[in-house]
């Protein structure tokens, strides 16, 4: 503290004899002189603070490590949740979501802080149960389609072409399987003719698949003419159910 | 001895349709014939006396070459006896009766025992035509057996040779089991009973020449292991099925040669369906037909044994072909308009064919074609589907399936269109097929046995 002596004389030497009487409970004696005055301490410095941590970047349910140091610093706070610390030193903190820690570090010379985040992110999700993987039968049922035939005939039309053409592809790529053509009839025509239409009918089927490479020794035939029909109505709806080639995975 | 069973067309060129006229001697009228009560000789006798003279009287009006008295018009003194037969009391207002079957029945420690007598009863001099005595066990079975032996004795006598049909069987296909197995009955609807029990599907039974073996189509495992339409054999013998041979595909429709010798069969063993030939041993595989599309439905002419009658959609639909025995000379058979015609079946002349055809905008009915005039008659009209006719071995009659009464049954009726007749009236019923001339019955009861022959009219065995 600068002195002005020129101004201020007589408040110094006020000064100086209130510390001197303040001071001291001693007989006061003539004073001696008063010293020289001291030089004020310097003030106290500012306290620093520093905050990292190990990873800023955790999956929920992992853990970082929090490392701080500081200087001139008597009080450290770490929030959230843990309050007050050493001033250096470290500690494990694993959030449920993320969070800013912050340190905040008090001395004399007055206060500081510093802040870090911890990115939490969702765990993945649990994979699915495993479902038991579809049955050859299943797969067969889905994937083979029945062709079906005009009236009196066993050519295969456009619409059964597409049927035996994706029946085709399933065995293709399912070698193990071996199939049953049956060949059905409605009931208008004759018991003996249609145990041959029925037969020329499975066996057409079979020629196309064979046309598109499957391999003839999978495929059986028999015919079950109109004896065995899959609807009874007397109706072209229920007749025309009953005209095709049927396909059975065979045994 | 001419064959019988002859046809007289009556033309009419207008007319829309024509009808066969059946008979024996052209143009003669028929015999007035009377069937008295036969007479039981004992209290036990009389429930099979009656039954007697009920199957006589029918399997007599049945055959269709007689005229049957009417009872109301009967004298009231019932002859047991010849010495009882005034004949001036059958041949006079109102009975004019030409002929009288008459006798008595006898049961005696379960024993049946029937004297039975056939009299010419315009002719004082010498009126006996047929004088037998039958013993067989005291049943209704074997009661109704000699009936049918007797009435047949008498048709054979009416018709110049040509035996009767009263000891006939039909083979026919019945569900009522709930499996379509292959039964067989009387001619006239009696006695039905299973012959197989296969429990799956049987069709197209067929008796052999000699009745004693059924062919028909089955399912059953080929060798591949599939199941799969195939001939089966049933023996009436033993009642047990006959091993043949698997074929690959749909094998069905057998026909039998008329020598017993052969089998002709549809098969699509080689690809598509056609008539293949194999000896009834089981050899001598020989393939008939050679064509695109589907040859079934066989029929082998049973007088000739030379051509064979078959359905074929070679032409797009089905239709009817003949061809040598040995598949040469194969020729379409032209009808007036396009339609679906199957099911051929020979008379036992070899001279008609009868068919079932559907014409167009029509139903399912039966035709009959001279085969040598290509003239055709048609036989049923607007009463449902009528299909699958198969002909008795006197030429007179035909068994067929038609749904008329809304299920498929069995009827029959004599070969002109009349006198329908439904014998089946239990589940659903069809493929029926007349036996020939001598039906082999082992499980007949008693002593009574029948003789078996072939349709030459050979006869081996003997009545007791």
């Amino acid at each position: 503290m600068l002195i002005r002596s020129t101004r201020k004389p007589v408040v110094l030497l006020a000064l100086v004899a209130l510390l001197m009487s303040v001071g001291a409970c001693k007989k006061e004696v003539a004073a001696p002189p008063p010293p020289a005055p001291a030089p004020a301490p310097p003030p106290p410095a500012r306290p620093t603070v520093t905050l990292q941590a190990s990873q800023s970047f955790i999956q929920s349910g992992e853990a970082a490590t929090l490392n701080w140091s500081s200087t001139n610093a008597t009080e450290l706070k770490l929030q959230p949740g843990i309050g007050s610390v050493a001033p250096e030193g470290s500690t494990r903190v694993s959030p449920a979501q993320s969070t800013t820690y912050t340190i905040t570090a008090t001395g004399p010379g007055g206060s500081a802080d510093a802040s870090v985040r911890v990115t939490v992110s969702a765990p993945p999700p649990p994979p699915p149960p495993a479902r038991p993987a579809a049955t050859l039968e299943e797969l067969f049922r889905a994937n083979v389609f029945d062709a079906y035939y005009d009236y009196d005939k066993a050519d295969v039309r456009a619409d059964a072409r597409d049927a035996l053409a994706k029946t085709a592809e399933f065995l293709r790529t399912h070698q193990q399987v071996r199939v049953l053509i049956e060949g059905h009839c409605d009931e208008r025509g004759s018991t003996e003719y249609n145990l041959a239409l029925g037969d020329r009918r499975a066996q057409a089927a079979r020629q196309f698949l064979v046309s598109l490479g499957v391999a003839a020794e999978r495929l059986d035939t028999v015919s079950w003419g109109k004896e065995r029909p899959f609807c009874t109505q007397s109706a072209e709806e229920c007749w025309q159910q009953n005209r095709r080639a049927h396909f059975v995975m065979a045994r | 001895m001419f064959i019988g069973g002859f046809l007289m067309l009556l033309t009419s060129p207008a007319a829309a349709q024509d009808w066969f006229r059946t008979g024996t001697g052209l143009g003669v009228e028929k015999a007035r014939v009377a069937v008295a009560e036969f007479a039981p000789r004992n209290q036990a006798s009389q429930p099979l006396a009656r039954v007697f003279t009920d199957v006589l009287t029918a399997d007599l009006e049945f055959s269709g070459i007689l005229e049957l008295v009417s009872k109301s018009f009967h004298p009231l003194r019932v002859p047991a006896v010849p010495a009882d037969l005034k004949v001036e009391e059958w041949n006079r207002e109102p009975v004019l009766a030409h002929m009288v079957a008459f006798g008595n029945l006898t049961l005696d420690s379960s024993q049946l025992i029937v004297e039975a007598w056939f009299y010419d009863v315009r002719s004082a001099a010498t009126p006996a035509i047929l004088s037998k005595r039958y013993r067989v066990d005291g049943t209704e079975t074997a009661a109704r057996r000699v009936a049918h032996e007797f009435a047949d004795e008498i048709i054979s006598r009416l018709s110049g040779g040509l035996p009767g049909v009263a000891t006939t069987q039909i083979a026919f296909i019945s569900s009522r089991t709930g499996f379509k197995e292959v039964w067989a009955m009387d001619y006239d609807g009696a006695n039905q009973r299973p012959l197989t029990n296969l429990r799956s599907i049987s069709l197209t039974p067929r008796w052999s020449p000699d009745a004693a073996r059924i062919a028909f189509t089955c399912y059953a495992r080929s060798a591949s292991g599939t199941t799969s339409a195939q001939i089966c054999i049933h023996s009436l013998e033993t009642g047990k099925p006959v091993a043949f041979v698997r074929y690959r595909g749909t094998n069905s429709t057998p026909a039998w040669a008329p020598d017993g010798s052969k089998i002709i069969f549809m098969s699509s063993m080689h690809g598509d369906p056609e008539l293949f030939m194999i000896d009834t041993t089981g050899t001598n595989l020989k393939r008939i037909t050679y064509s695109a599309g589907a040859d079934t439905s066989p029929a082998w002419n049973p007088k000739t044994g030379q051509t064979i009658a078959f359905v074929s959609d070679r032409g797009g639909i089905p239709q009817l072909y003949l061809m040598n025995a040995d598949g040469s000379n194969v020729e379409k058979l032209e009808l007036p308009d396009m339609g679906y015609v199957i099911d051929p079946a020979w008379s036992p002349n070899g001279q008609l064919l009868a068919f079932s055809w559907r014409r167009p905008n029509g139903n399912y009915d039966l035709y009959v074609m001279d085969v040598a005039t290509r003239q055709i008659v048609e036989l049923t009209r607007d009463a449902g589907r009528n299909e699958r006719p198969s002909w008795a071995s006197d030429g007179r009659h035909i068994v067929f399936e038609s749904t008329r009464t809304g299920a498929r049954q069995i009827w029959t009726m004599l070969a002109d269109g009349s006198a329908a007749r439904q014998l089946t009236f239990e589940g659903h019923n069809e493929s029926p097929n007349w036996s020939p001339r001598w039906f082999s019955a082992p499980e007949a009861s008693g002593r009574f046995l029948f003789a078996r022959g072939f349709l030459d009219g050979r006869m081996n065995g003997a009545f007791l």
